[in-house]
């Protein structure tokens, strides 16, 4: 299982990526396989305002849907179009082309606050 | 209140063994998937896949007049049946509801075997007893059963390779008594999928092996193990009702589209009366089947709505893995029932466009 070091995590499984004040958001690997078979992944809309730790999208599984929650606050500025037909690209490649959307960051102290790999990784395997 | 410890398969190992992700279902620990569910369904839509459905429940009704007890128990002609031929019937109260589903076999004139469901087998017990007339005997055989169901287009010709007879005699909702190197085995060609497959009784003891004979008989047939999470999607697709979502002790059978299962003419069952009535003027709400015309996912206990006036629940709902579409089961009232209604699914708090459909989704070529 993958925990890219340069990325930064939350204790429920979304990933973020910083470029300046863009951050993009996915969900880790060890998500994807907890959840397994994407088969849908609502977008929301770009503009809209995410709230660190509040409930921002949801992806679906099979069996069930799940809570993407924000791992930092900021305007939506970015969706992932792709998955609205091949949502599966979040099992596939949830690092890279399963990328769900870009938050436009306004708090950096909030980027700080994310956890590391190793600090995830760590959760990871204790909660397993 | 303390929970009670969930109830685990037999060979719930094996299933382990061969990787199976667990969870609940009911009362029970079962296999929701061993690889992926999208992967086990599409196994048993192109070749075939095995589901240990042991949680369901086996009662023997023995007796000169159990013949005659389940023809007045049930709405189906069980005086018509011969030995070796199995009926689907609902098995309803007084008031037309439905207490469960389940098949019926006759072994001989004076033997009869129910499968039911898991979740009802206290229920349906006691209910049984309650009508059971002297000379006739109820076993509840559950706790000494394994049941499989080996099912996928190649079905067939791996139960061939297996018991090494010919079974293209063997007609849907008949079975065979065999005698094998696991015991004396049930072998019905039913199941819960949409797919030609059979279903296989056997005694607890031998389930282990079997099911290793099974997948070594298998493995040139590409024979992958299936689990709930397929099973679900499967028999959704193939619009068979699941009992306690799209089927309960309130809904008639003609509400929930088993008219097929009563014969009506027959004067005397239990559960008749709302049922010819409802047959005759039409029941006040109809279980319809129903695809998303916009992005969404239909699930169980979600609303269906028109304008903003609630027409009743989504019972079962989900992503249809060889339609690609999503769909769902519900009740709407008649009027709402008619093929290309459109209506809406609330999903999160929002309304999403469905259109009512024809169902079975899915049928297979044969």
């Amino acid at each position: 299982m993958e925990f890219p070091e340069e990325l930064k995590y939350t204790p429920t499984h979304e990933w973020a990526r910083r470029e300046g004040n863009r951050v993009r958001v996915g969900i880790t690997c060890y998500a994807q396989q907890e959840i397994s078979d994407v088969v849908y992944v609502e977008l929301p809309k770009p503009g809209r305002e995410a709230v660190k730790g509040k409930g921002l999208t949801v992806v679906e599984s099979v069996k069930a849907a799940f809570d993407i929650y924000a791992p930092v606050s900021g305007p939506v500025t970015a969706v992932n179009q792709a998955l609205e037909s091949e949502p599966a690209l979040v099992n596939r490649d949830p690092y890279g082309d399963g990328w769900l959307l870009e938050i436009d960051l306004k708090d950096p102290s909030e980027w700080d606050s994310l956890l590391g790999a190793s600090e995830y990784q760590s959760q990871c395997i204790t909660t397993h | 209140m303390s929970q009670a410890a969930a109830k685990r398969f037999f060979i719930h190992d094996l299933h382990v063994k061969a990787g199976a992700r667990l969870g609940a279902f009911g009362e029970w620990e079962v296999p929701l998937y061993y690889s992926s569910i999208l992967e086990e369904h599409e196994a048993v839509r192109t070749a075939a896949g095995v589901f240990d459905i042991s949680h369901m429940g086996e009662f023997f009704v023995t007796g000169r007049e159990a013949r005659g007890f389940l023809d007045f128990l049930l709405p189906r002609r069980v005086n018509r049946l011969v030995d070796g031929k199995a009926l689907y019937a609902p098995l309803l109260n007084e008031k037309g509801g439905i207490v469960d589903d389940l098949i019926v076999y006759q072994i001989g004139l004076e033997k009869f075997l129910l499968i039911v469901n898991a979740g009802n087998i206290e229920k349906d017990f006691e209910w049984i007893r309650y009508y059971l007339p002297t000379g006739v005997t109820l076993e509840n055989v559950s706790d000494q059963k394994f049941l499989f169901a080996l099912q996928g287009p190649r079905a067939q010709e791996i139960v061939e390779a297996l018991f090494h007879c010919d079974f293209g005699s063997l007609r849907y909702y008949h079975f065979l008594p065999l005698k094998t190197d696991w015991g004396e085995l049930f072998v019905s060609r039913t199941g819960y999928t949409g797919e030609d497959g059979f279903e296989i009784l056997g005694d607890r003891p031998k389930a282990g092996p079997f099911w290793q004979a099974l997948f070594e008989a298998g493995r040139p047939f590409s024979l992958r193990p299936a689990g709930f999470g397929a099973r679900d999607t499967l028999r959704l697709e193939a619009g068979m009702p699941l009992y306690g979502q799209d089927l309960d002790d309130t809904t008639s059978a003609v509400e929930a589209g088993l008219e097929w299962a009563v014969d009506f003419d027959k004067q005397n069952f239990v559960g008749r009366e709302r049922n010819f009535r409802e047959k005759a003027a039409g029941p006040s709400r109809k279980l319809i089947g129903f695809e998303m015309a916009e992005r969404g996912i239909p699930r169980h206990g979600f609303t269906i709505e028109k304008g903003g006036r609630s027409l009743g629940p989504v019972t079962s709902g989900g992503f249809a893995p060889t339609l690609k579409k999503n769909i769902g089961l519900g009740y709407v009232p008649l009027e709402e029932s008619t093929l290309g209604n459109e209506f809406e699914i609330i999903i999160r708090g929002g309304p999403v466009r469905a259109r009512v459909v024809r169902f079975p989704f899915y049928k297979r070529n044969k």
